[in-house]
């Protein structure tokens, strides 16, 4: 079984109206299926509404599932005495840096996960600089976070989970608020943190170009997963991702539309390096 | 603009009063103003304006910062004065129509006086040598033992500040709003008291909107950090007393013998030198 594991997984809203009758429900997470290799890097892709951040919110126990049930490490989430050892494993970075960040001093911030574990004071320090270390904010450890820009900030708050040591962390969309130079910031921590410290990466997003990297993508959509395997078969369906009211990578598109226009291209190119080669190919043979 | 105010009025330096335990200074504080309204003799206000001196000349920190403080309060001040001078009965000295200065109203205006300036430069002297942050810390530590009656006290603490680190947040949203709403061709300047504080609605709404979605947010990731109130956590900087505080406090019990002990001594010293001059003569 892999870090995470998910069977059948369900979850309901529950609307009310003013007197607290049930006005509507609304299934946004619906008999999903997980099951995610440890030191994996995963992408779940899926346009606003499709019910990836309720999911992800169901990886780290923040949220109950109404039917099925996910395993974090072992663990199942159903049962409330895991609850502290799964948010432990599972870490997770949400999409408003401002909104996560508890100290007023970096290094306080970074400190607060191993604080609530009841690590040892040296111990938490030792962390804390590790941590702060393995994102590249470390000469910014005793600066205000208010000072920071999106991208600092966000790279604090992935310093703050890793100073718990998760063996996986959960990103919820979490460049959405930031501009491009934040947003590559961010994904190069990410990428990073999977590849030097072999940690489990669940990506949230709807920005193509941050998914093309994974080892594995699923595609949500009203609750369900609808696509899933590796980037290159994923894109290669352009059609049906356009459908899902998805872009695909400007590059792969470029390349689908040559292909159509007559060009034997193959299917799911996802970098430029790979579309100049395939191109230079078909100019010498 | 609004990203300028600073908060707790903190004024960065290194000082020994900077370096001191937040509890020795928190209780120094209370000390000091226990002091002030114990005394009642000319010596105890000498010993209570020598002792703040030596601590702002300790503190590093610039004369006019203290000052400042007392700016916000000088009305009250005032006010204070204007009341113990007109209204305390006693022996008359002058009256002007209904009003009468009595000879105990002066001094007691003078004591009342000296009494407020010297608690607010006090206290001022800790929160300039403080850090907000710390200030809770120490308060947090004070109070651990009220815990016992079931005051929420970890909780208090975690709110001042989470309190204090959203300020600043919040001023810079309340500033985009601002700013959003006179684009909207909102009008926060003109109009008497009643019209601006009309139109104050369509910058509070959204702007508490705003900070419950945030508060949302917050809970949700200090949960996700695994937060589950006080019990069990362990401290990333933990209050240490170390020698220099032991010191601190040893100074604020002589402080306190001898602030409220120097009438009785000044009395005695001033009847035997008396007595001696009467032997003498």
């Amino acid at each position: 079984m892999g870090i995470i594991k998910a069977v059948n997984l369900a979850f309901e809203y529950i609307r009310r109206d003013e007197e607290g009758n049930v006005e509507g429900i609304t299934r946004a997470v619906d008999g999903v299926n997980l099951d995610i290799k440890e030191g994996d890097f995963v992408a779940i892709l899926g346009h606003n509404g499709s019910g990836k951040s309720t999911l992800a919110k169901h990886l780290n126990a923040l949220l109950y599932p109404t039917e099925g049930t996910v395993f974090v490490d072992g663990k199942d989430v159903k049962q409330p005495e895991n609850v502290w050892d799964v948010r432990q494993t599972a870490g997770m970075v949400f999409q408003n840096p401002d909104n996560q960040i508890i100290g007023q001093v970096v290094e306080e911030d970074v400190g607060f996960g191993p604080e609530n574990l009841g690590v040892p004071t040296k111990e938490i320090w030792e962390r804390v600089e590790e941590s702060l270390k393995a994102v590249g904010m470390y000469e910014y450890r005793k600066h205000s976070p208010n000072k920071l820009s999106g991208g600092q900030k966000q790279r604090v708050s992935i310093a703050g989970v890793i100073a718990m040591h998760p063996k996986c962390i959960i990103f919820d969309e979490p460049t959405a608020m930031l501009d491009p130079n934040g947003r590559k910031e961010v994904i190069r921590a990410a990428r990073a943190l999977n590849q030097v410290e072999g940690i489990t990466i669940i990506l949230i997003t709807h920005y193509m170009e941050e998914v093309i990297y994974a080892d594995k993508v699923y595609v949500m959509d009203e609750g369900k997963v609808v696509l899933q395997g590796d980037p290159k078969a994923v894109f290669s369906q352009v059609e049906r991702l356009r459908e899902l009211r998805l872009d695909v990578p400007q590059v792969t598109e470029l390349a689908y539309e040559l292909k159509k226009g007559g060009l034997p291209l193959s299917d799911g190119i996802l970098t430029m390096d790979e579309l100049v080669a395939e191109l230079k190919q078909l100019k010498q043979g | 603009m609004l990203k300028d105010i600073t908060l707790g009025q903190y004024y960065q330096t290194e000082s020994v009063l900077h370096r001191l335990d937040p509890r020795v200074k928190l209780v120094g504080t209370i000390v000091y103003i226990i002091s002030l309204f114990l005394v009642n003799n000319v010596w105890g206000y000498l010993v209570a304006a020598l002792f703040l001196a030596a601590m702002i000349k300790l503190s590093n920190v610039p004369f006019k910062f203290m000052v400042k403080g007392m700016r916000a309060i000088l009305f009250l001040l005032l006010l204070t004065v204007v009341f113990n001078i007109f209204l305390t009965p006693g022996e008359a000295l002058i009256t002007v129509w209904k009003l009468t200065i009595t000879k105990e109203g002066i001094r007691l205006a003078i004591m009342m006086a000296i009494r407020l300036s010297f608690l607010i430069i006090g206290s001022s002297v800790m929160t300039l040598t403080t850090t907000p942050n710390n200030l809770t810390d120490g308060m947090e530590k004070l109070m651990a033992s009220l815990r016992k009656i079931k005051v929420p006290v970890h909780e208090i603490a975690m709110m001042m500040s989470i309190a204090l680190r959203f300020i600043p947040i919040l001023m810079e949203e309340t500033d985009k709003i601002m700013k959003a709403q006179i684009a909207r061709g909102a009008d926060f300047e003109s109009g008497n008291i009643m019209k601006k504080a009309k139109a104050l609605v369509p910058l509070l709404v959204p702007l508490f909107i705003s900070a419950f979605r945030r508060a949302n947010d917050l809970a949700m990731a200090m949960e996700a950090r695994c937060y589950r109130g006080g019990d069990g956590r362990t401290k990333m900087k933990p209050l240490i007393y170390k020698k220099a505080d032991r010191i601190g406090y040893g100074v604020l019990i002589i402080y306190l013998i001898v602030c409220l002990s120097i009438g009785k001594i000044a009395e005695l010293a001033m009847g035997i030198i008396l007595g001696i001059m009467m032997v003498a003569a």
